[in-house]
């Protein structure tokens, strides 16, 4: 318990480092630090949004923590139990309560099986209820995401994109889950339709009590569906903090800059804003930079940036900042 | 399919048209019938004219249209890689341009090269026009792209989605790039994407089409203070904002998604998702019209005092 809210998932200085081989005996040279010791917490209830750019080990965080990828090093909580010491059997059991929406309705459903086989595929996996029970359970998942029951022996090509991804929603729920990892699960949908599968998110989440982790990098979707944010740049988690804190107040240079960055649908506004233009890209995370990440872009950056890496801190209340210039500014002791 | 239906509109010099729609209205069909990159067959433009500094481009030769083409109208894309050759080096393919467009050969085609790779700041050009396209990351092919596009000095660059597979740091890095290179070159640019909150920052003018029609036509500032087509105005409802704080529990999406364009209902095709349809929109198909200084809608209500319904009921009479 912390600030009256449970965690239901606890991150702990979780690495994922995938081996990069090469020559004739595939020795190892390195690895690519996907993502390189992150800890944090997910309350129960709340949408926590993982925001960053492309590369910045995101999507590998969201898996590592369902144990689709298992940790370099590290510990993952979920509902207070290790999972990583769990049997295969035990989690197998567990993670019928956490799930994953893909980003990409269209390669994430096996188009020869229909809907029905899909949405029913958790069930017959677990072994719940007899073949009526779980039909029923179809209807009344499809029921729930806003689509047809009658539509269920179809297949998924006869769906657009954002029923296809209402299809995915469905197949995360059969199981009753309790936390889900929501990867992308908007981007690949048209803007008219993204509306509709967030608030179908919200409502679900509302009636059934989820907690989301929602990895996204439509950062106005992300202030809207957000109770927390955590900011992640090539593998750390950089900022963290109440959603409308972040926004209104972001500490982090790479923060500033990213929110700088967003096109706002208003000219008005958009002639007035001053907007952070960072210089060069995301670098290579097998190779990071030596001290800070962010340090190859950084517009404010100084000489302990470049010796070793900030580390995460709350230096303001519920707002996590790794930066020491930051720190300077707000407590100025570095 | 009619991809594209009946759209007319001019740029003018030194102009920056917006094209926003969403996948399937038909924006990049439109943008390719102009520089006449249709395959033909099975497509097949059936009317129209493209008028460029009095001449018809679609009546034009093969070879006028190859002296256009890349030459005084260029294009980028979102994806680099289908306007850069993977075996050839960067350095060649901007001279290739050059040497066709600008007449330019040898030492210096290369410093030509060079010197607009240096424009859209890529570092040591001097060594990356050696290079070729894989050797490049996704930001930097999107430059060399638009260093090759730029090459011939061309007055018009239709640009298509260039940004939609970028990241938002990056993204606001082309942007910023492209912007100033239109200044410095006094291009007229038409900008091609599904992004309202881009288009905000960079056009003068604005076109909104739908399932491949233009439903609405303004300057910039009226189009997002005023949006006037019932599409328009869904749009921008739905969209949440980065600079401003949750104000409604839900969002307010268009229900219903896009006619398929096989079967495009014989009236608006956007009555079945829109709240304020009257029986009129079932019948007949409403033209793009001025309503008011600068702005067009095709639309036969006005959504300033029309009564709204739940979208996909229209009482009839």
């Amino acid at each position: 318990m912390k600030n009256g809210k449970t965690a239901l998932v606890r991150v702990e200085g979780v690495k994922k480092y995938f081996p990069i081989h090469s020559g004739i005996l595939r020795r190892e040279i390195g690895a690519v630090k996907a993502v390189d010791g992150v800890s944090f917490e997910i309350y129960e209830g709340e949408t926590l949004g993982l925001v960053g750019e492309s590369g910045g080990g995101k999507s590998t965080l969201g898996r590592t923590i369902l144990q689709l990828h298992k940790p370099t090093e590290g510990i993952i909580y979920f509902e207070g139990q290790d999972l990583g010491s769990l049997s295969k059997d035990e989690l197998r059991r567990t993670r019928a309560r956490m799930q994953i929406i893909f980003q990409d309705p269209y390669s994430s459903l096996n188009p020869r099986m229909t809907v029905e086989a899909i949405v029913s595929e958790p069930l017959a996996v677990h072994k719940v209820g007899n073949a009526d029970q779980r039909r029923a359970r179809v209807d009344e998942l499809l029921d729930r995401v806003g689509l047809n029951p009658d539509f269920a022996n179809r297949f998924p090509h006869e769906f657009s994109g954002g029923q296809r991804q209402r299809i995915g929603v469905a197949r995360a729920l059969a199981l009753n889950p309790s936390f889900i990892v929501a990867d992308e699960p908007i981007s690949a949908l048209d803007v008219s339709i993204q509306a509709q599968v967030v608030n179908l998110l919200e409502d679900l989440q509302d009636s059934l009590n989820l907690t989301y982790l929602f990895i996204a990098h439509d950062l106005s979707m992300v202030r809207h569906i957000c109770d927390r944010v955590a900011v992640m740049y090539l593998g750390k988690i950089v900022e963290l903090g109440p959603t409308e804190e972040i926004y209104n107040n972001p500490q982090h240079p790479y923060t500033q800059a990213l929110l700088s960055a967003v096109p706002v649908p208003d000219p008005s506004v958009e002639q007035r804003r001053q907007r952070i233009i960072l210089k060069g890209e995301v670098p290579n995370p097998a190779d990071p930079p030596v001290g800070c990440n962010f340090n190859t872009r950084c517009p404010v950056a100084f000489d302990p940036c470049f010796v070793e890496d900030p580390e995460l801190k709350e230096l303001l209340p519920l707002h996590h900042i790794s930066c020491y210039y930051a720190e300077n500014e707000l407590v100025g002791n570095t | 399919m009619n991809a594209v239906n009946g759209i007319s509109y001019s740029l003018h010099d030194g102009e920056t048209m917006g094209i926003v729609g969403e996948s399937g209205c038909g924006k990049s069909v439109h943008a390719l019938s102009i520089m006449r990159l249709i395959p033909m067959p099975p497509g097949k433009i059936v009317a129209g004219q493209v008028f460029y500094q009095r001449r018809d481009l679609l009546q034009a030769s093969d070879d006028e249209m190859r002296k256009v083409r890349g030459g005084e109208i260029a294009m980028i894309f979102q994806d680099p890689m289908t306007s850069l050759n993977p075996v050839m080096t960067i350095g060649r393919q901007i001279t290739e341009a050059v040497e066709l467009h600008l007449g330019l050969k040898g030492k210096a085609a290369t410093n030509r090269a060079i010197e607009m790779l240096e424009m859209v700041g890529i570092p040591e050009p001097a060594q990356r026009v050696k290079s070729y396209p894989h050797e490049f990351s996704g930001g930097m092919r999107q430059r060399a792209m638009i260093a090759m596009a730029l090459s011939t000095e061309p007055t018009i660059l239709i640009a298509d989605e260039p940004t939609t597979a970028l990241d938002v740091t990056i993204q606001a890095q082309i942007v910023d790039l492209v912007t100033r290179l239109r200044d410095t070159l006094e291009m007229s640019m038409i900008w091609i994407t599904h992004d309202l909150g881009v288009v905000a920052g960079l056009a003068d003018r604005v076109q909104v089409m739908y399932a491949g029609f233009l439903v609405e036509r303004a300057s910039v500032k009226e189009i997002y203070a005023n949006p006037r087509h019932p599409y328009t105005l869904g749009l921008l409802n739905s969209l949440p904002r980065v600079d401003r704080r949750k104000t409604h529990k839900r969002l307010n999406p268009i229900p219903g998604r896009p006619p398929d364009l096989l079967d495009l209902p014989p009236g608006c095709p956007f009555v079945s998702r829109c709240p304020f349809a009257i029986e009129r929109c079932l019948e007949e198909n409403p033209q793009l019209e001025r309503i008011a200084d600068a702005h067009e809608i095709a639309c036969w209500v006005d959504v300033r005092s029309a009564p709204t319904h739940e979208a996909g009921v229209v009482f009839l009479s």
